[in-house]
């Protein structure tokens, strides 16, 4: 095995454990290049369909090309699809800082969608390296009964041995990628040919690393125009993953508090 | 500090998988400094980094504070200590490494425990002037129980001992000893100086020293050794239906697996021929290996479910009904003798006793401490009883089959590996799955501990839920069927053979059977239980023989103190405590509702 069939393993084993003990459970679903990993991933887990919702925590400020991988893939990999609305910017902490905001929105959503469905496991596609306050999360994270995350007080995790059971009324996180690099992620890929939305590749010098809403998200400057050239460009860059993501740059805690609060 | 500052991680830039290591010791000893420095001198830190380091150090009025790098949180930044396992990676000339911080502040302990255990091997720092500290033994024991062998000594701060070859040869002997209390030892020891970055990458001119740097020893680490070459186990997780295929889903633990072995299930003893294995490619493989999640279809319809273990059908994997474990404990409740705890282990759960503690290793200095609760932080061995036989290994000899966590309260409360265990023969699965069939539940206990109250209300409780139970009552049972046996122990023994006799067809006709009988010899006990097999759980409803004596609600304990009653269990004839029962409840700690609650929650959870 080499360390993408281990990674690949480690994940299945994850999938088909929350799939087991937590029901119901559904996965989110961005359409960015690890969420569309994750479901692939899914996919090899159950043989071949995935068999619960996914997700989309929709704000409507998706870039066109988003909506199109949407609508094409959720046909051709037979998915459920869960698609409400998240609600608007007015319900969101006036406190947060601007770029935030939106992200706060999709927090509602999922609190929401986690309400209106009943859902008792949310598969979320989160990696350690892309993120200092994800660096610290569980495979499985027990969420309060609004959704809260105690970073300071989370449960042991060793030996593959997860925190499956949990009190009424909450749910708790999953994060089958929490191992995998940004750099695992392009190699998968390449491997596994996944189609990931045409943003991520440099059109007239530009690209997206890290995908998020129109207005908040920023192309890097890039050559790299398939999913190889990602890679080389990989393989020496410096600048973090999630530099053209503005929510992140608000202030020294804004990340924290987004994610305190329930944010992914 | 202010855009970037959260992503102080350094960048993995390779397409092999960093080496995990972790990173030990006691508090203030060094651990977030020494991480700090590693990134710098290995240049795997970028400069803007260093640039926001340097400025927010400067900020608190400090030079350059290392440690700052790992504390992502603000507020851990202003307390100076780190709170949460966090993953950074950096690279030597020969490979890549990620380091799980781990922290020694003592609350911390499940972080510690969390990242080490990923880890291929620990880097322990020990202040030279400090030498070993209660954390340190802490750690190293551990790691020991993790099954960490690996371990480099990072003697910090040989600065402020004036790098004194003499003391630095001290310090070091004081570490191979602790080491070798728990049956490790030391790759290399390096004397350094994370603040000066001593003997990190760049080797410092220390007198009598010419070993590795740090990084070099590193360097000279293997991956932990391979499962392939143990005995194949499987951990079966799930069962889905495909179309018309029943398909069990899994992971091989050790082990190889190939299509066309016959393999059997534990606790059920059942085999079958694997006749397809899949990884989820849709592609049937010929072979799959220890670490690989498979889908496997068998040549015959078993009952296979989650939380069965497979083996080879020749050396099927063992089942037990009672286990030694060593166990540390990170729960702020107590664990103590008697008690009742749900433990995992591969993917089966199971409720648990504590049957005894044969050993707490305390907190403060590891020394053993003579009591029968294992407090937060702890080491212990202790004996559990399972309810239900549960498929294990010993630790010493298939480590990921051989160990598991303790639950309370929706939480991982502790860790164990399993030192010994005894055989139990393999359970026969039931042949229909719908059928709702009966069990025997023995209440034993002296003369007023509350088996027939307790035995009473819970019959009450499973009749107002529709399950069919009753009440067999020793006391009745006498006025009747048994009316010819009098108190000696061989009347005492055909009571116990006839009421498991009609408690064994009570349960046959699908019904719990609950016998509220004192049973006081452990060997009628052990009778009973194997007239009526496996469906039998022994519950000890626990009174002090004072408490007892004091509640004497018939007015027994008063007669057999005059002298009016002769062979009174407790006064002059003895009973035998279990050593092994299924369930203890404590009758003197708890009220009635509470006790009934456990018994009931106890039933539920072995009918499931």
């Amino acid at each position: 095995m080499n360390d993408l069939d281990s990674l690949e393993a480690e994940s299945i084993y994850i999938l088909r454990e929350a799939y087991a003990t937590l029901k119901p459970i559904a996965m989110l679903w961005s359409f960015g290049k690890d969420s569309n990993a994750m479901i692939w991933l899914a996919r090899k887990a159950f043989l071949g369909r995935v068999p619960f919702p996914v997700v989309h925590l929709d704000t409507g400020l998706e870039f066109p090309e988003v909506y199109d991988f949407r609508n094409r893939y959720r046909e051709e990999w037979r998915l459920d699809l869960v698609a409400d609305a998240c609600p608007s910017i007015e319900e969101v902490d006036p406190t947060l800082p601007p770029n935030s905001r939106l992200a706060a929105r999709k927090t509602l959503g999922l609190s929401q969608a986690i309400r209106k469905h009943g859902y008792r496991g949310i598969i979320a596609g989160i990696r350690r390296d892309e993120q200092a306050m994800r660096a610290k999360e569980r495979v499985f994270s027990p969420r309060g009964a609004s959704g809260e995350w105690e970073a300071k007080d989370q449960p042991a995790e060793f030996w593959d041995q997860y925190n499956l059971s949990q009190p009424p009324g909450t749910h708790v996180r999953v994060h089958p990628l929490l191992s995998w690099t940004e750099l695992d992620i392009w190699r998968y890929i390449a491997r596994e040919r996944i189609p990931v939305v045409p943003l991520y590749f440099a059109r007239n010098g530009k690209r997206f690393r890290s995908l998020g809403e129109i207005g908040i998200t920023t192309p890097i400057d890039s050559k790299a125009a398939s999913v190889d050239q990602i890679i080389d460009e990989l393989a020496t860059t410096r600048a973090a993953e999630r530099a053209g993501r503005t929510m992140d740059h608000d202030s020294e805690d804004a990340f924290e508090r987004l994610r305190a609060a329930g944010y992914m | 500090m202010t855009a970037h500052s959260h992503d102080y991680v350094a960048l993995r830039p390779s397409n092999e998988r960093a080496f995990p290591i972790v990173v030990v010791g006691h508090v203030d000893h060094g651990k977030s400094t020494l991480i700090g420095r590693l990134l710098y001198d290995t240049g795997s830190l970028g400069e803007d980094r260093v640039a926001q380091l340097r400025e927010a150090s400067g900020r608190r009025g400090l030079d350059v504070e290392w440690s700052f790098l790992l504390d992502a949180l603000q507020v851990e930044r202003d307390q100076g200590i780190t709170v949460d396992t966090t993953q950074v990676w950096f690279r030597s000339a020969r490979r890549h490494y990620v380091i799980i911080d781990a922290p020694g502040h003592r609350s911390f302990l499940k972080n510690m425990v969390t990242g080490a255990a990923r880890a291929e091997a620990a880097i322990l720092v020990v202040d030279a002037s400090q030498g070993v500290a209660d954390q340190t033994r802490r750690h190293v024991h551990l790691l020991g129980l993790l099954g960490i062998g690996q371990i480099v000594v990072a003697l910090n701060k040989v600065d402020l001992i004036g790098r004194d070859p003499q003391r630095v040869s001290e310090a070091s002997e004081e570490i191979i000893r602790c080491l070798a209390e728990n049956g490790l030892a030391a790759t290399a020891i390096v004397p350094i100086s994370a603040r000066h970055g001593d003997n990190i990458v760049r080797a410092a001119d220390m007198d009598g020293y010419g070993g590795p740097t740090l990084v070099d020893a590193l360097d000279r680490l293997l991956p932990r050794a391979s499962n392939l070459n143990l005995p194949f186990r499987f951990a079966v997780q799930d069962v889905y239906r495909l179309d018309d295929k029943r398909v069990v889903v899994g992971r091989i633990e050790s082990g190889q697996l190939r299509n066309g072995d016959t393999i059997a299930f534990a606790p059920s003893g059942q085999a079958a021929r694997v006749v397809s294995i899949e990884t989820g490619n849709g592609v049937d493989r010929a072979e799959a290996q220890a670490g690989e999640s498979v889908a496997l279809t068998l040549d015959q319809p078993l009952f296979v479910e989650r939380g069965q273990l497979a083996g080879p059908a020749e050396e099927p994997p063992a089942t037990a009904r009672r286990l030694r474990v060593r166990l540390f404990w990170l729960d702020a409740a107590p664990l103590a003798a008697g008690s009742r705890i749900s433990l995992k282990l591969g993917t089966a759960e199971r409720e648990a006793t504590v049957l005894d503690v044969e050993e707490v290793l305390g907190m403060a200095s590891m020394q053993t401490a003579d009591r029968q609760e294992i407090r937060q932080h702890e080491v212990a061995q202790v004996l559990l009883g399972v309810a239900r036989p549960l498929a294990t290994d010993r630790h010493a000899l298939l480590p990921r089959t051989g160990r598991g966590v303790f639950v309370r309260d929706f939480r991982v409360a502790g860790g164990f590996v399993v030192t010994d265990f005894d055989d139990a023969a393999p359970v026969e699965a039931p042949v229909e799955l719908d059928a709702t069939p009966g069990v025997v539940i023995w209440l034993t206990g002296y003369s007023g501990a509350g088996k027939s109250t307790l035995g009473r209300e819970l019959v009450r409780r499973l009749s107002e839920r529709g399950r069919a139970a009753h009440l067999l009552d020793g006391d009745e049972l006498r006025r009747g069927l048994n009316r010819d046996l009098g108190f000696s122990d061989a009347d005492r023994r055909e009571n116990v053979r006839r009421v498991s006799e009609v408690a064994r067809l009570f349960a046959e006709a699908g019904t719990i059977a609950v016998v509220s009988v004192i049973a006081p010899r452990a060997a009628d006990r052990a009778m009973a239980r194997t007239l009526v097999g496996p469906r039998f759980a022994e519950v000890h409803i626990r009174a002090s023989l004072s408490a007892c004596e004091q509640r004497d609600p018939k007015g027994l304990y008063a007669r057999a103190r005059r002298g009016d009653l002769k062979g009174f269990t407790g006064i002059d004839s003895p009973y035998e405590t279990p050593v092994s029962p299924e369930l203890v409840v404590d009758t003197e700690a708890d009220d009635l509702a509470t006790s009934a609650d456990r018994l009931l929650a106890f039933v539920d959870n072995w009918l499931g």
